[in-house]
């Protein structure tokens, strides 16, 4: 078996003429949280789709557990997909069900399970993420933090080898923001599954990170553990983690143009 | 047009690829049928209504007021009630469509469908497209007959009509294709509806205002789509088929 979960070679992605990945090598090892950190429209989101195989790059290679992905047919993808979780930025719930129906849906989707097994991996599913008892409700009552949380047990449903965050602490306030980023180390320990999770938020980057690594137009331009990301001599990465407004990424970027998401 | 083309041939596809979820088709169907009823039951009636009302103006000066509920019985069943109804539905349940297939996709529900190997053109489209084929002829049946109660009002309670005249009238000038080519169309329009329903929720961008932009045009086509589709079946059953 390959000692790398994923491996992204040579990467390019484009809308248009906006080259939003250009040239981005990333490695994920088995069983290790891996952090992307960079800047809101930098192409964070993008990454984790081109992962899960929603977005097409037009250019590079891309191997999860050693099998090259970007060229794979969608029947094949979807076995991949089964054996991944994508936790969305704003939960992404299915408004038409419930919390419940939310966290099974891909169970009952494709398999022809036992009702009660599916009861069961639902209830220890919710459990997992601390919402029990709260299965009935619809997703339009949950708060900011609870939809993250109903995103991750709808994630780990399927028993997911591998889980990606689209920005989890994100939008949420600072102790639900510290209860998201213990979350996601229990998963961790528990399962034993590898994360890519990506943020702009350096204190969960530090908390949640084995490895660390910083995107930047286009490019990840530092990868390390926190330690090394701390105390790195790379301006670019310097100014990001310290959060300062003055440095090279102010001067190479209009800030009118910073709309991105 | 050509998107459009893709799209249906996508539906008809993921139609017949399992698993199968009824329930799905179901809420949907639901969704369309008991909750348009009333107001194109409200449409039908009142074109009939008024279908006998404007005839009587004429009819009655040729003293032909007989043959009224004859022309109302085979204008509604052959072009009005298919064509109100599915304008109806296409304001109704096509925006619908539009703005939540829409808002799904701002939200990142379609992609969460992607990404738990789940089509999103099997998911969201197939239900509301043989929900909206089933339901629109099912809505323009009743449209037929509620629409001819309409005339029957008119003309019994204000020409003088006899009841049973009225009914005898209708059953001699109606044939059976004339309901069968009103229903039809409104297969087709149905199909339209959903196609080009789902078709502008799919390819919203843009977030919520985004979404507001896809809803109109989704109706302004379908509308558009409809009349031009109606003026081709009638063409067609005229000259070809001589109905
Ligand atoms: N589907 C899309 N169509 C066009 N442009 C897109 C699309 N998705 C993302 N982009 C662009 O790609 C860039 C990166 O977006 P994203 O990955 O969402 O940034 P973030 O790092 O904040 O997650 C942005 O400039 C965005 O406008
Ligand atoms: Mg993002």
């Amino acid at each position: 078996m390959p000692e790398n979960k994923i491996e992204i070679k040579n990467l390019y992605v484009s809308f248009g003429s906006n080259q939003v990945i250009n040239n981005l090598d990333l490695i994920v090892r088995k069983g290790e949280t891996k952090v992307v950190i960079g800047r809101s429209g930098v192409g964070k989101s993008v990454l984790l789709k081109c992962i899960v195989g929603i977005l097409k790059p037009d250019q590079g290679s891309i191997k999860i557990d050693g099998v090259e992905v970007t060229d794979l047919k969608e029947k094949d993808y979807n076995k991949l997909r089964m054996k991944m979780g994508m936790v969305f930025q704003g939960g992404a719930l299915f408004d038409s069900m419930t919390v419940e129906e939310n966290v099974t849906f891909v169970l009952n989707e494709f398999f022809n399970f036992d009702p009660r097994v599916v009861y069961d991996r639902m209830k220890e599913s919710l459990a997992m993420v601390g919402l029990q008892g709260l299965g009935r409700l619809s997703p339009a009552k949950l708060s900011g933090g609870m939809k993250k949380r109903v995103g991750i047990a709808r994630a780990l449903c399927m028993e997911p080898e591998l889980i990606l965050y689209d920005e989890p602490t994100d939008e949420v306030d600072p102790v639900t923001g510290d209860s998201l980023t213990n979350l996601i180390n229990k998963l961790r320990d528990k399962l034993n599954v590898t994360s890519v999770v990506v943020t702009h938020d350096m204190s969960a980057a530090y908390k949640v990170g084995d490895n660390i690594a910083m995107l930047y137009r286009g490019k990840v331009i530092a990868d390390g553990t926190p330690e090394e990301i701390r105390n790195t001599h790379h301006p670019v990465v310097q100014q990001f983690v310290n959060g300062k407004a003055r440095g090279p990424i102010m001067d190479d970027e209009n800030l009118l143009l910073d709309y991105g998401v | 047009m050509g998107a459009l083309s893709i799209l249906f041939g996508q539906t008809l596809y993921w139609s017949f690829v399992p698993p199968f979820k009824g329930d799905r088709f179901l809420v949907q169907a639901k969704k369309i049928g008991p909750e348009s009823f009333i107001i194109s039951s409200l449409v039908g009636f009142f074109i009939g209504m008024i279908m006998a009302l404007q005839m009587a103006y004429l009819m009655l000066q040729l003293s032909a007021e007989i043959y009224i509920p004859n022309v109302i019985a085979v204008s509604l069943t052959r072009e009005l009630a298919p064509v109100l109804t599915a304008l109806v539905v296409a304001g109704r349940v096509g925006a619908g469509i539009t703005a939540e297939v829409g808002s799904m996709v701002v939200t990142e529900q379609v992609d969460a469908l992607k990404a738990f190997a789940v089509n999103p053109v099997k998911f969201l489209v197939v239900p509301r497209f043989w929900a909206l084929v089933i339901m629109l002829p099912v809505l323009t049946i009743f449209a037929d007959l509620i629409g001819i109660f309409g005339g029957f009002v008119i003309c019994v309670l204000k020409l003088g009509i006899n009841a049973t005249l009225f009914v005898n009238m209708v059953l001699e000038a109606l044939l059976v294709k004339d309901v069968v080519t009103g229903l039809i169309k409104s297969v087709f329009f149905g199909i339209i509806i959903a196609l080009v329903g789902c078709y502008h929720g799919l390819t919203v961008k843009g977030g919520a205002e985004g979404v507001g932009r896809a809803t109109t045009k989704s109706v302004v086509t379908s509308f558009i789509f409809i009349i031009i589709t109606d003026c081709l079946f009638t063409v067609m059953f005229y000259f070809i088929f001589n109905t």
